[in-house]
């Protein structure tokens, strides 16, 4: 029998091979399920232009935390992938780029020292190779079990963010269902660009700590991707279906032009 | 001393704190308010005086001391209006060449409706980008806890010096016990794998200079923190701006690689 899942919003049961075809949108409701991060790339890079950089990074217990290793151990064979970001190059509507891509079905998509370190590096890879970086966030901050290395990753990407930024190059994120925590607080805020998928949750204090804190329940859509839009923290809402188009716009209105060429204009 | 010790001497009501040393530190302290944006914060003080004769901005967290100010200063933890006061601070003193010097001591971000609503997440990040260009040095002191990410906005710097009785974690110990053991009193135990003390953080290469308390007065121990703020600004100074701006990013860029 072919794989089903059931429907979050509408409880619709949905055949897993229909639902991949449809960019992991409902054709009942128009609810957005996750999209693990092969199939992201899958979505938005043409046909097999993506080239992994740095995929043998993996993590280990840099701080002999209790139950990391089988945590860890566990995300791998669940997922089959060896940390919750997945970076390399590609192309998107024939504009070349580079890209992370997180998964949260790999620890919450939590940050620790290896996706810290694999997203400073595409930062640095396209500072030197004057490429665009185009980031899809999802995640639920940065990861307990590496303590404080986790936090200063924040910082760390921050760097790179600003190095390749003042090379004059782009970056685009988008912000994808959960983006919370550390990561919101640093390099999913810092796009040049940022767009959000309807729907998803973007913020940075979790909702059951803010609940617990103010004794309250939270309004209907508090931290959605329309309330930050609203309140004027991302340029737009990004559709799955007009997803590869408009970030292939986005590409061409930014193109590098020589610097030759610049002068001569 | 346990871990977990340590977390409750940096909480600790009656610790001396960022305020405190300014106070015994800079002369001619001036205090300046206000994000020119929303509101002025409370939790985060901030401002400009003199340090052995030259002009420094200082920028603290702060709590207030009668249960009444606590409450007007939120217990210390920022919203978003604070992280953007520090940052104009910050863009005041590149402006007038002149070092920072940012005192930490807080639970972390403040959270609610009202900071989720005006971005306190991109008042972070944008303090976190924004500090790796700030063309004049950068001194942070860890006096008391360093909670999280909230911590972290005023902590991008190119020397750190920590008192031996403060902490600077990912999370709170409590908040990491529920997670873990799903019971919060198992705090002492998360303190200890958490690796929040100042040797811890001297060993993992992010704060660079360990002040040890001792059984000194506070008076005694502002004497010797003087002593490193100067040299370590000394130092920093030397550097050319391009020099300057590298080895704070190589700094952070070399951590977990
Ligand atoms: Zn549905």
């Amino acid at each position: 029998m072919a794989e089903t899942v059931k429907c979050k919003k509408c409880g619709a049961e949905l055949a897993m091979d229909v639902l991949r075809k449809h960019k992991k949108i409902c054709p009942c409701c128009g609810y957005y399920f996750r999209m693990t991060a092969r199939e992201r790339i899958d979505m938005i890079a043409d046909r097999k232009s993506f080239k992994e950089l740095d995929k043998d990074l993996s993590s280990y217990d840099v701080i002999r935390f209790p139950d990391y290793e089988k945590k860890l151990e566990k995300a791998m064979d669940e997922t089959g992938e060896k940390e919750a970001v997945i970076t390399g190059t590609a192309t998107i509507g024939g504009y070349p780029c580079t890209l992370f891509v997180m998964d949260s079905a790999f620890m919450m998509g939590s940050m620790g020292t290896v996706v810290g370190e694999k997203i400073t590096r595409i930062f640095e890879y396209a500072t030197e190779n004057r490429l665009p970086v185009i980031g899809f966030t999802c995640s639920g901050g940065a990861r307990m079990q590496e303590g404080v290395l986790s936090l200063m990753q924040m910082a760390k990407i921050s760097g790179a963010v600003r190095w390749h930024s003042n090379a004059g190059l782009l970056y685009i994120t988008v912000l994808t269902d959960p983006t919370t925590g550390g990561v919101t607080a640093s390099f999913a805020m810092e796009g040049d660009i940022i767009a959000a998928e309807p729907g998803a949750l973007i913020g940075f204090a979790g909702q059951r700590v803010i609940e617990q804190t103010i004794g309250q329940k939270l309004p209907e859509g508090f931290q959605k991707a329309e309330f930050q839009l609203e309140h004027g923290f991302c340029d737009m809402l990004m559709g799955r279906m007009e997803m590869p188009k408009t970030l292939a716009n986005l590409l061409a209105l930014h193109r590098q032009i020589p610097e030759k060429e610049r002068r001569n204009a | 001393m346990s871990a977990y010790d340590k977390v409750t001497l940096a909480r600790s009501s009656s610790r001396a704190m960022g305020s405190f040393y300014i106070g015994q530190i800079i002369d001619d302290f001036v205090e300046f308010h206000g994000d020119r944006r929303f509101a002025d914060d409370g939790a985060i003080c901030g401002g400009v005086g003199l340090l052995n004769g030259e002009p420094v901005t200082c920028i603290t967290m702060k709590r207030g001391d009668t249960l009444e100010e606590r409450m007007a200063r939120n217990f210390g933890c920022p919203s978003p209006e604070g992280y953007r006061k520090a940052l104009r601070l910050m863009k005041q003193a590149e402006k007038f060449h002149r070092p920072v010097i940012c005192f930490i001591g807080s639970p972390g971000a403040y959270c609610g409706i009202g900071a989720e609503e005006r971005g306190q997440g991109q008042a972070i990040a944008e303090n976190l980008w924004e500090m790796f260009g700030i063309r004049v040095p950068i001194v942070t002191v860890v006096i008391g806890e360093g909670g999280s990410g909230g911590a972290l906005a005023l902590s991008v710097c190119d020397s750190m010096i920590m008192f031996d009785n403060a902490v600077y974690s990912v999370i709170s110990p409590e908040g990491c016990a529920s997670i873990l053991w799903k019971d919060s009193s198992k705090a002492p135990e998360a303190a200890e794998v958490l690796r929040l003390t100042a040797e811890d953080l001297y060993g993992m290469d992010i704060a660079d200079v360990i002040l040890h308390e001792g059984y000194r007065t506070e008076e005694e121990i502002a004497v010797e923190l003087k002593e490193m703020l100067t040299k370590e600004i000394g130092k920093l100074k030397r550097l050319s701006t391009p020099r300057l701006l590298a080895s704070r990013y190589e700094k952070f860029r070399k951590i977990g690689n």
